[in-house]
């Protein structure tokens, strides 16, 4: 079967890639790329822990034909580090123990970063919408919920 | 096992291919068929897909709105003029699905799925579809009798004429998780209301047969009364009528005919 040429901007850089017919975005970035951040879950959009953003807007890579991002900017958590320190999100989960197995939460970061970045300040009531995609089995989402709220009061400290 | 992906312009050449070529289907958000590509469904071997802006516009400035088929519904609840939709809107999936999942895609979504639907044949919508042969309208309660044969046409767009009030058209979804959980049932209602009385109720339920159908016997129940609490019990008594509910993992056909009518009576009476 032909493989098709895809280009699209990976964490700010221009990739190109040959895929095959049907191949979805969370095998081309971990399989074609090597970004193993983006988490394979359930391949059946049930959990979020593929969840990249694309041109901004939060998406389930594993449910994304990969082609379709043809020339469009994929975001995964891999990007989201600045340099060697950790992203303030990346920070309040690890203060806020919002971690554990750890297999939820790039998708977990993912989906708080498209949260945060429109809307700086959210109440509890918008995390837990924000992550309602986003299955954790081991944290019971508290510890979650409140590392994103002092990711959202830590950015308004220092703005 | 790959499949072979075509990108048309027109949505002509796209509807084309599907009605000629059973093993195609039209790629829409992808929550659908990247879905069933992922579980290993091999009866899909081309995926088409097309590029026409029509399919992603919406025009609610008048009374009647008209939703193109590719439309989110992401896209539904950043719209002012769709206000009346937004419950609908947000109790499908988390965010990341609202951004992928679109009108006419749900159109197609079986059990659990599917409840925006709901609310478009409580609002008696006209499904335009392309086939092989030209384009027509279909009313959605014939398109929904006969969905598992729609799989060759494209959809094209929704359309409907708005509820006069914000206060005629309600919805509501009952799900054992919150915010995000799949349907045990899903209820919408269109009640336009003439010199004080219901004239052309119109009832919707999702998960209480094997697609989307309308409370008929509820709807007989409120024709041409005012909604008092007497209209709003024989409505609720007569919701299981017609019905016939299947048992699956979130609940048994015997507690959705059970609950049927308690949420209709909640709905009709505005009841969070």
């Amino acid at each position: 079967m032909a493989k098709t040429a895809l280009q699209f901007r990976h964490n700010g850089r221009d990739v190109a890639i040959f895929v095959d017919g049907g191949t979805n975005l969370l095998v081309a970035l971990r399989e074609l790329i090597g970004d193993m951040t983006p988490k394979f879950g359930c391949g059946q959009g049930g959990c979020g822990a593929c969840s990249v953003l694309i041109d901004g807007e939060l998406h389930l890579s594993c449910l994304t034909l990969a082609e379709t991002v043809a020339g469009r900017s994929v975001e995964t958590l891999d990007g989201i580090k600045d340099g060697p320190n950790l992203h303030p999100l990346q920070r309040a989960f690890a203060d806020n123990f919002a971690a554990q197995c750890g297999y939820c939460t790039p998708g977990m970061l993912m989906a708080a970063k498209a949260l945060l970045d429109r809307n700086p300040q959210p109440s509890r009531a918008e995390v837990v919408e924000a992550i309602s995609g986003n299955i954790c089995r081991c944290t019971g989402y508290e510890p979650i919920i409140n590392a994103v709220l002092a990711a959202a009061s830590t950015g308004r400290a220092r703005a | 096992m790959t499949v072979t992906v075509r990108t048309f312009a027109s949505t002509g050449e796209a509807a084309a291919v599907l009605s000629s070529d059973r093993s195609a289907r039209y790629l829409g958000g992808g929550t659908l068929v990247m879905r069933a590509l992922n579980e290993g469904d091999i009866s899909i071997s081309t995926i088409v897909r097309a590029s026409d802006h029509a399919l992603t516009r919406i025009d609610a400035t008048g009374s009647r709105v008209t939703i193109g088929a590719g439309v989110t519904f992401a896209r539904i609840l950043a719209e002012r003029d769709l206000a009346f939709l937004h419950a609908a809107a947000r109790s499908i999936g988390g965010p990341a699905v609202r951004n992928m999942g679109t009108v006419g895609g749900n159109l197609f979504a079986t059990d659990p799925y599917g409840d925006f639907t709901v609310a478009l044949l409580a609002l008696d919508a006209m499904i335009s579809v392309q086939g092989g042969l030209g384009s027509r309208d279909v009313p959605i309660e014939e398109f929904l009798q006969t969905r598992d044969r729609q799989t060759g046409t494209l959809v094209l767009a929704v359309s409907f004429q708005k509820p006069a009030t914000a206060d005629a058209f309600r919805y509501r979804k009952i799900a054992r998780i919150k915010p995000k959980g799949g349907a045990v049932i899903a209820l919408a209602a269109h009640l336009p209301v003439s010199n004080g009385r219901i004239a052309g109720a119109r009832i919707a339920l999702g998960s209480m047969a094997p697609t989307p159908i309308r409370a008929r016997a509820a709807e007989r129940a409120l024709e041409g009364r005012t909604l008092d609490a007497a209209t709003m019990g024989a409505a609720a008594a007569a919701a299981v009528e017609g019905t016939s509910p299947a048992d699956n993992a979130l609940a048994s056909g015997w507690y959705r005919r059970e609950i049927v009518g308690v949420h209709l009576r909640r709905l009709l009476s505005g009841q969070e």
